[in-house]
Parts: structure tokens; sequence; C-alpha cells
């Protein structure tokens, strides 16, 4: 009866009697909802263009954040740093695309991902073997103070805001590059149908390069913002985990569904932690994502936004 | 061969002078470095002709508009022995991008549309390898429409969701949008309806005739194609088996009994045909 009422009855009391708690919840949960959309974007852009599920994406998190964590250890000056790891991710998507996607060419989907599983090793043991595996402190300047907002009775962090703010910048701008112009609509031409996008002559070698170059910069950015929040560490490549059900919640094909998904991951999440937490003896902001995502595969396996899959019949 | 390139023009002197812009010359295409599929194919498609590849089901037809347009390689087959000559060039090592280029390109069997795109974003993506500028691809969308009135209807539509004739028509249309010179069309008729494919196939004259778009088709529904070709070759296992103008081909009385169906006064027995096969081999 106690466990009851502290599951359907108390929370709700609680969000009435305090609204602003759970603004400041909601608000948290946004900007911790950003970080996830940003992972999760790495995976959409690649399994759009290339049906391709890149389980490599968390190590290029990771490889990201080290390469711009040690060449700042080497004493390189911020802008320097981030246009040599940008070049670093660049040259990367042409190593894939020259050692790997070219000779899988129309192989099975699983096929593809086992690929992946074999570029997160080289590219997490390649990190480490370059860098090192301590713990590094990553920091760019992003302000990291505490900032009220309604003579403080929401306390919220402007590094949480600055990172939304980037992580908002980086959505649009992508949203726009698919939907407007020609490159966009041939990646998406790609991602529909391989063989009909090379016989109307869309190089396929350019696509992809492009795609995991694209996909690289997603992760960097990822990298900057998780790395200056955690460290940069081994477990940055794990977020990639955080970015499984924000996908199933979102739809494996939608930049916009991996967005609001892991919006609505971050705010569930912190939500859930602060109002239903204690009835479970609290940490339930580990699986609650994932139980979000299990119902979400029962009711709606194409996710919130993702494409319908098209069956005439 | 000879003869067939005097065969193809109609006007004869004109077009057999200068060189037919297509050779496929005596081409071998193996499948996964075991797979044998052509066995030595010849044909010529002459400028502003339409020619038929006829046959039945796994005949070769499509895997010889594929060894042109160079799409074998994302199928893990390749050419191995012959040539392939577009305007005196050899192609076979040719990326489909770079074919697409310089004018050849493929309309694949089963339309194979961008489902989730727009039919209109379909016709773009048509133009990825056009240089001339926004106002051209414009104008060239402006033609596409104009020959396929429906498409304009459509065009805000996912391609997915139209019929399987617009899907055609969008297949085409699309292909157009790339301003070519040379149309490798794969079944255009396949799953459409007797009406719908003589509606497409009139269009498809109409393109050759106004745009002068060469065309090569490879076709099942031997009927039709020989309605509205000049020239046809027909396929069997891989090989060539007969070939000539398609007025000749109508009324030969082997290609009615075994392509068009049509049994004569007094049927032959599949032996009395051999020879056709026998003597082409060495072609």
């Amino acid at each position: 009866m106690e466990f009851l009422h502290a599951i359907f009855v108390a929370p709700f009391v609680d969000m009435w009697t305090d609204p602003f708690f759970l603004a400041e919840l909601i608000l948290v949960g946004l900007s911790t909802g950003v970080m996830y959309s940003l992972v999760a974007l790495g995976f959409v852009l690649i399994f759009k263009a290339s049906g391709m599920f890149n389980f490599a994406q968390g190590a290029m998190v990771l490889f990201a954040a080290l390469t711009l964590v040690g060449l700042m250890e080497k004493g390189a000056p911020v802008w320097l740093a981030l246009i040599v790891t940008m070049g670093v991710m660049v040259a990367l998507s042409f190593a894939v695309e020259r050692c790997m996607l070219r000779y899988l060419v129309n192989q099975e989907g699983l096929i593809l991902f086992m690929a992946t599983i074999g570029l997160n090793f080289v590219l997490e043991g390649a990190g480490q073997l370059m860098w090192g595996s301590d713990v590094k402190r990553l920091d760019i300047g992003i302000p990291d103070r505490p900032m009220d907002i309604l003579d403080g009775k929401i306390l919220l962090n402007t590094f949480d805001v600055t990172a939304a703010v980037i992580g908002a910048i980086l959505v649009i701008s992508l949203a726009v590059f698919f939907q407007k112009t020609a490159m966009g609509r041939a990646l998406r031409a790609v991602a529909d149908d391989h063989q009909a996008a090379l016989s109307v002559g869309i190089p396929l070698k350019t696509i992809w390069i492009t795609v995991w170059t694209i996909a690289g910069i997603v992760a960097l950015v990822a990298g900057i913002v998780w790395g200056s929040k955690s460290g940069v560490q081994f477990s940055l490549a794990l977020i990639a985990l955080k970015a499984l059900p924000v996908l199933i919640l979102g739809g494996f094909t939608s930049v916009p569904g991996a967005i609001i998904g892991g919006l609505i991951i971050g705010v569930g999440e912190k939500v859930a932690e602060g109002y239903w937490g204690p009835a479970f003896g609290g940490a339930i902001e580990n699986w609650f994502a994932y139980i979000l995502a299990l119902a979400f595969l029962v009711f709606r396996p194409q996710g919130l936004f993702g494409e319908k899959i098209i069956e005439r019949v | 061969m000879e003869a067939a390139v005097n065969d193809a023009a109609s006007g004869e002197t004109a077009a057999a002078a200068s060189a037919p812009p297509l050779v496929v010359n005596n081409i071998e295409v193996i499948y996964d470095h075991v797979i044998l599929v052509l066995k030595g194919v010849s044909l010529e498609v002459p400028e502003g002709g339409i020619v038929a590849l006829l046959g039945a089901n796994g005949a070769g037809k499509t895997t010889t508009l594929k060894a042109v347009s160079n799409l074998l390689g994302a199928e893990r087959g390749e050419v191995t022995k012959g040539e392939i000559t577009y305007r005196g060039e050899r192609i076979e090592d040719l990326s489909p991008n770079e074919l697409v280029r310089r004018g050849v390109i493929q309309v694949m069997e089963g339309r194979h549309c961008f489902e989730h795109l727009t039919v209109e974003e379909n016709l773009m993506t048509g133009s990825y390898t056009r240089t001339d500028g926004a106002a051209a691809v414009a104008e060239s969308l402006e033609k596409v429409y104009h020959y396929f009135p429906r498409l304009r209807e459509r065009r805000g539509s996912q391609a997915g969701y139209t019929s399987g004739g617009e899907q055609q028509m969008t297949a085409i249309g699309r292909a157009l949008m790339a301003n070519p010179n040379m149309m490798l069309l794969d079944e255009p008729s396949m799953g459409l309806a007797p009406q719908l494919v003589e509606e497409i196939f009139e269009i498809v004259k109409e393109l050759n005739e106004k745009e002068g778009v060469s065309i090569l088709l490879a076709e099942q529904n031997t009927m039709v194609a020989l309605k509205y070709a000049d020239y046809g070759y027909i396929l069997e296992n891989g090989r060539v088996v007969m070939d000539g103008d398609a007025a000749g081909l109508r009324e030969n009385p082997d290609v009615k009994e075994f392509y068009l169906g049509l049994a004569g006064e007094n049927r032959k027995s599949f032996r009395d045909v051999k020879h056709y096969r026998r003597r082409k081999r060495w072609l």
C-alpha cells in the first residue's frame, strides 16, 4: 500500500506543491537530453546513408575527444587542436571507406555491423595507444557557473545551457543540409536504394566519405561536450549504449527523431529519478531509458518519427 | 555482325556510314568469380535507334544491360572477356557516375524509386551529375512533366505510395533528368497493366524521336518490344541466338512460336530450331 502510494500518489502531490523543482528537473533533463541526442545523431546519419548500424560511434566519440585532449596537452591552442582533430576525423572517414566499406558493397546488414565492431576496437586501441589511458581533463573554455532563473527558484548551469545551444545549432544545420541541398537529397536517396542511386550516377564513395565525415564531426562535438563534463576517459565510448534507447524511441532513420528521442529520454530520466526514485530505492536513472525503449519496441517499432515501413500490397 | 549494322539503320546508308555509338563485342560476364552468365554477347545500338533485347527469364538480358552501365560491380559481377565501347571509347572500367556523365544511364528493372523521397525529389536526384546550372535542370524537370503529366499531379507524394505505373514513369523521368544520349531500359512493362505498358512505350518512342535518345531495351514482352523497336536480339542462356530487324523477327516462324506464342500451321519441334543456336555460337 505504501509502495503504491509512493508510485501513484506522492510524486504528483510533490509536483503540484513544488512546481519549480519539476521545472528544474525538466530543464536539467533537457540539457542532458541534448547530449544524448548528439551521440544518437551520429548513429542516425550513418544508418540513413548506408543502412549500417555503426557500433563504433561511441569509439569515435572517445577517439575524437582523446585526440583533442592529446593535442592540447602537447601545447596546441584550442582552435588549432580543434582544426587538427577535425582533419583527423576527415582522414578517418577516408580510411574507413578505403579499407572497409569499399569491400563490403552489397553485403548483409549483419556483416556491415560486424565490421563496425572491428572498427570499434581499432579506434579504442589506437586512441589509447597514442594518448594513454589516463582520465584527462578537457577544458576548451565553455563557462561553467551556476545560473539562477526566477530569483534562484530554479538552478541551472551555464555549461548545460551552452551545450544545449551547440547541440541545437548542429541539429538545425544538419536538418537544413539533409532537406534542402542536392547532396542531402543524394544522401537520402542512397539510404533508400543503393543500386538505384548508383544507376542515376550518384557515386557511393563520395556519399560514404561525406556521411562518415559528418558523423565524425558530430562525434567530435559530442566528445567535447561529454569530455568537458565528465573527463575524457574510456567510459566515454560507453555513452553509445545510452544512445540505443534514444534511437529506438526516435527511430533509426530520423534526424529530428534522434533529437526529440534524446530530449524525452533526458527529461524522463531526471523526472523519474526525482519523483519515483525513492520508491525504488534510487538509481532508476540508469535503467529507466531501457524500459521506455522496450515499451516502444512493443508498440511502435519504427519509433516516434521513424520512416513508416512502406508496404504496398 | 556486318549485316546487323546494315539492317539496324532503316535509312541504310546514313547510319551505316557512321559507327554505332554503343558496341558490345563478345563479352563474357562472371558473377562471384564462378558463375558464368554471359558467354559471348555481341550487339550494337545505332544512333537514335531502339534496340530490343529479348529472351526468357535468366537469359542474360539484365546482366547485359548492367555490363554496359557498369552496375555489375555492386553485385560482384565482372566483365572478363570482350569489350564494350561507347563513341569509340572503352567503357568497361568506367564507374556508373562517369557513364552517366557521358550520357549512358540505366533504368533498372522493378523501377527502384527512392520510396521515401517525393516524386519530384526522385526526379531531382537524376540531375546529380549535371553541371550546367539550376536553370537548365529546372528546364529538364519541366520537360519530364511535359512527357509525364501524371507526375506533375503527384509531384509532392512519397514515391513509395504511388502506383506501379507512376513509379515506372518516375524512374524513366529520373533518368531523363541526367540528359542522356543512351538509355538502357530494363523491363519497363514489368507488373503493369497492358494499357499502361502501351502508354509507357508510346512515351519512350516519343522520347526517342523528339529527344534523340537511343534506347537499348530488355523485355520479356516480345510482342510489345518488337512493335516499338527497330532491331532485336534474342538471348538464350547467355548467348545471342538470333538477331534481325524488328519486322523480320515479328514474322519469323520460330520467334512466333517460342516467344510470341503464336503457333503456325504445323508446329515445329524444338530440335528443328536448334540450328540457330549452333550457327550463332561462333558469333
